[in-house]
């Protein structure tokens, strides 16, 4: 078993006090700044879209990291290659189903007479 | 049929309507089935064994026990997914010529639906489970699964879908959509009865059962094995097993949201696939294929494994290229995913789309045929002894290769849009599912029955068994290649071109061959029931195994391994004969073992019966079953009381009859 | 994972591990926990999906614009932040062998959670109240059960931490009870995880559509 003071009996990883407050204080920055962008539009909606996104990601990862204490090493190594996995699936599923069903759209959903408009 | 339009508070939808008893085939059939069940329940209580079935059977949280009771379920719904089959042979043979056969349409919609509901989800589904179940804890020297109790409940809830599938035949109906249920036609307006419901719940509380036994199979796996067995040293069979289960917890949540969102739209007026107000059916079609392609991909990588395994015992050799093994059944679990369109090329997703998944769709078939070569170069130059689970591998392997080829056929979108729903699909996926799934299934139980009971299955029934059902299937599904080459679609109740009716014959011939093949597995049975002592294995080894499950005793003791095994190469237990490995007969210490518990059951019943009250609107029976389901398992959280000690003297005394055993056969 | 056992050239080799410790009960249960919010993120990812390809059919009838209050979605995202904190306070406590804070801060991270449940029920009221029922378009359809989801999650995850304190209170912070804290700090994380997704992929794009 691991020397390392930090494991529970279970060889779990947990936290520390600090741990939880970095987490929580960049949680309250990466919500906040999201909110604002949103609410006062200083810019176009695109890259608001692309910040927003990118925003969600990584306070994903802070929740991750600082509240889910994640780490390569916990069980062997197996819950971090079952998240991966299980990323890949969702990833997938997501942007298949999209890809999929815009080109069922596009093909098959009633537009106009114009013919040109069609792919 | 329900015609009932009254809801009452008490009964909901439910009423006397609900009977058919207007339909004299169901009214035979429930008739024949109360007396066969009431003459069960007679002997048994007769016979004062619902004690012993309770303690030692239905509570039990021994894997080998539940993987026993789950190819008792796989095998009482074979017989009931035959029958239907049957109906339809017959049904499509006779409707020539102005006939409209014996089958209405409401009846026989419902028929192939069923059809296909229980042999995925109720035999094949339970067939698979059963063996892993059964064999990958003894295959890697464990002494159970990682959640023997979850293991319990998982297998319970199957039960309870399958029992509430059958309900439907006597009281109400079930789907008349196929099965899977597209939308808009099993949405609340096209399908107002029912049927959709039952096919929705069945599904629901089977798939919970699924889902957590794939979680249960992955722990046990990558925690239980026996020291120095690491992943590359496992048994194959162990390697699909973990694959399937992966696959399992990747894709059956997919299914039970699925199944949830048309719930909503039936029950709650949602538009998630419905034709106004922004739905959209394809959705439905998109995900539930996302699904189903990985479901099929479930089915037959266990039996692959069990080919390995087959292949290599009973050709007295390793198994020929084991690394590749692995590695091509990793990438058929990762490509399953990507192939999932081609279950609906012709929805109009364009040229890009198709060729994206027709491409993966072929692809996949190279790992595959990987493997098929592996096992001929594992036979070839072997001392072959052509038992029966040997014959119904080469069959597989005869068989599968057909319906594989097909299935490259259907890959090709072009083809795919002639053929598709057409008699050569059903045809294909047949050819892979009895070729592969079944065919395999036989393999297995001949191949593992002398290990959970103590003897063999008579070789001279089993014979006749696998001919008939050789003979049987290919009659019945090559005409079926033949009428969907010529533009038969499937599903059809009546015919009018007169010259296809000798297709149809010969395809009901087949199936009543491959009646006398499932008759001649249950007399196997009997018999070998009967003569057990003739067929006795008193060695624990009756085939000379590689694998650790062949190191115990038939049946192997409650704790499996007094000792936990040692791992140094591939095929453990051959390695263990080769070098001499002697058990150990003293220094025998306390085993801890899980405790039966009938959480299980209860747990499972109050869920089936809350989907009955789902199914005919009995709101304050889904409400009180619900609420209950979630006292009993908090409950069951305050009992921290879940292990006992199996004594060392006990072990002792089992071992000793053992090691009597052992030399007696010398 | 189990090691390989390497054995000397001397010795026979070891087929048998007669010198066996029992495995610690409850030693899987962290990694099945793990594995079974994954499979749990799957079908969030599917309402997800349905969510982005269903979202854009308002039916004619009300769109986002008309119907996110973003402050509220603000105050209640504070809710479940909070309620996160709260519980890894508890399992500090937890660590730190204090059976009487740690049920302390789970019963302030139960009322967070039932604050965040109260305003959600709160949000769903009020767009139910002007018509943007779950029926009136598939865009509804596949917010309130996306968004729903998760709440019903979450309320299953209040009853939960209410059986702890009760559990705790009972038998301390026993082996056991200590597992299903933890299982239990996977759990409420995890929804905090999905509700990034919500008020990002729902409330602030469906606003910026």
């Amino acid at each position: 078993m691991s020397e390392d003071v930090h494991h529970a009996p279970g060889g779990a990883a947990h936290g520390s006090l600090r741990d939880y407050l970095i987490g929580f204080f960049l949680s309250v920055v990466l919500t906040a700044i999201p909110f604002w962008l949103v609410m006062a539009r200083p810019l176009d909606a695109g890259p608001t879209a692309a910040l927003i996104v990118g925003f969600a990601v990584v306070q994903i990862v802070v929740h991750m990291i600082y509240f889910l204490h994640m780490n390569a090493r916990s069980e062997g190594g197996w819950t971090m290659i079952a998240l991966i996995f299980t990323l890949i699936v969702v990833a997938i599923a997501l942007s298949g189903s999209m890809w999929v069903m815009h080109h069922l759209d596009t093909n098959m959903m009633p537009r106009g007479h114009d013919a040109s408009s069609l792919p | 049929m329900t015609t009932a339009s009254e809801v009452s508070p008490i009964l909901g939808k439910l009423s006397l309507a609900a009977l058919p008893l207007d339909q004299p085939i169901l009214v035979v059939t429930f008739t024949v089935v109360a007396i066969l069940g009431a003459t069960l329940l007679g002997l048994i209580t007769w016979f004062r064994q619902w004690g012993y079935l309770w303690k030692e059977w239905f509570t039990s949280v021994d894997h080998k026990k539940i993987g026993v009771m789950y190819m008792v379920l796989g095998t009482i719904m074979l017989l009931r997914g035959f029958a239907d089959a049957i109906m339809m042979r017959l049904q499509q043979a006779i409707a020539f010529n102005g006939s409209e056969g014996y089958l209405p349409p409401h009846h026989y919609d419902q028929i192939f639906t069923a059809h296909g509901v229980i042999m995925i989800f109720f035999v094949a589904m339970p067939f698979v489970t059963g063996f892993m179940n059964f064999v990958v804890p003894l295959q890697i020297g464990a002494r159970d699964v990682a959640f023997p109790f979850l293991n319990n409940f998982s297998f319970w809830m199957t039960v309870g879908g399958a029992l509430l599938t059958m309900t439907s035949l006597f009281v109400g109906e079930f789907a008349k959509t196929g099965w899977l249920a597209y939308p808009p036609l099993s949405g609340i307006a096209y399908s107002p009865d029912v049927g959709v419901d039952y096919w929705i719940w069945g599904l629901q509380v089977a798939g919970v059962g699924t889902t957590l036994s794939g979680i249960n199979l992955i722990a046990t796996i990558l925690k239980l094995r026996a020291p120095g067995m690491s992943l590359m040293k496992m048994p194959v069979f162990t390697w699909t097993a973990l694959c399937t289960n992966v696959l399992i917890v990747a894709t059956f949540p997919v299914l039970t949201a699925v199944l949830a969102l048309l719930g909503l739209d039936r029950y709650l007026g949602m538009n998630f696939f419905t034709s106004d107000l922004g739905g959209n059916a394809m959705m439905y079609v998109n995900l539930i294929w996302i699904w189903g392609h990985p479901e099929v991909y479930i089915l037959i990588l266990p039996l692959f494994g069990v080919f390995s395994e087959v292949a290599s015992t009973f050709s007295g050799k390793r198994l020929f290229g084991y690394t590749s093994m692995v590695y091509a059944t990793v990438c058929i679990t990762i490509l399953s995913y990507l192939v999932w369109l081609h279950h609906f090329f012709t929805m109009g997703s364009g040229a890009s789309v198709n060729s994206f998944f027709g491409i993966t769709t072929m692809v996949i078939s190279i790992p595959t045929g990987a493997k098929l070569f592996n096992w001929l170069f594992t036979m070839y130059r072997g001392r072959i002894r052509f038992e029966l689970p040997m014959m119904w591998t080469v069959a597989f392997m005869l068989t599968f290769t057909v319906g594989g080829m097909t299935g490259v056929l259907l890959a090709v979108p072009p083809a795919d849009f002639v053929l598709h729903n057409s008699l050569f699909l059903v045809a294909h996926f047949h050819n892979v599912i009895i070729g592969g799934v079944l065919f395999g299934s036989f393999a297995a139980i001949n191949f593992w029955f002398p290990k959970a009971f103590g003897f063999k299955l008579d070789p001279f029934w089993g014979k006749i068994s696998f001919w008939c059902w050789v003979v049987g299937f290919w009659m019945a599904f090559m005409p079926l290649y033949i009428l969907g080459l010529m533009g038969v679609t499937r599903r059809m109740r009546v015919f009018d071109d007169p010259s296809l009716q000798i297709f149809f014959i010969i395809a009901g011939l087949g199936v009543a061959v491959i009646a006398c093949g499932i008759a001649a597995l249950l007399i196997q049975i009997a018999v070998s029931i009967l003569h057990r002592e003739r067929l006795r294995d008193v060695t624990g080894d009756p085939w000379d195994g590689r694998t650790l499950e062949w190191a115990t005793s038939s049946p192997p003791p409650e704790y499996n391994f007094a000792f936990t095994p040692v791992v140094h190469d591939l095929d453990a237990w051959y390695d263990m004969k080769q070098r001499g490995a002697e058990r150990p007969l003293t220094g025998f210490r306390p085993i801890q073992m899980p405790r039966n518990t009938g959480a299980g059951v209860i747990l499972a019943a109050l869920s089936t019966i809350c989907g009955f009250g789902l199914i005919w609107h009995i709101w304050w029976l889904v409400g009180v079953s619900f609420l209950a389901v979630l006292a009993t398992a908090i409950i069951h959280t305050f009992d921290y009381n879940r292990t006992f000690r199996i004594p060392a003297e006990e072990i002792a005394e089992t071992e000793a009859l053992r090691t009597q055993a052992l030399a007696a056969a010398e | 994972m189990t090691p390989d056992t390497v054995t000397t050239t001397d010795a026979p080799p070891r087929f048998y591990d007669l010198d066996e410790h029992e495995h610690p009960e409850g030693g899987n249960t962290m990694l099945g926990f793990w594995i079974y919010l994954m499979s749990d993120c799957l079908i969030f990812a599917i309402l997800f999906a349905c969510f982005a390809v269903l979202g854009g059919n308002y039916a004619a009838g009300p769109s986002p614009r008309d119907l996110f209050d973003l402050p509220l979605v603000a105050v209640n995202t504070a809710m479940l932040l909070f309620s996160s904190i709260t519980y890894g306070f508890a399992m500090l406590a937890m660590q730190a062998g204090r059976s009487g804070l740690t049920r302390l801060w789970l019963a302030v991270t139960v009322v967070f959670g039932l604050a965040f449940l109260s305003i959600e029920l709160h949000e769903f009221a009020g767009m139910i109240e002007i018509g943007a029922t779950p029926q009136r378009s598939a865009f509804l359809s596949a917010f309130f059960t996306l968004v729903g989801t998760h709440g019903l999650h979450v309320t299953f995850g209040v009853i939960w931490i209410v059986t702890m304190i009760v559990q705790v209170g009972r038998r301390g912070l026993i082996a056991a009870n200590q597992r299903r804290l933890m299982c239990l700090s996977l759990f409420w994380h995890f929804l905090d995880i999905i509700w990034i997704g919500v008020f990002t992929f729902v409330y602030l794009m469906g606003m910026l559509r």
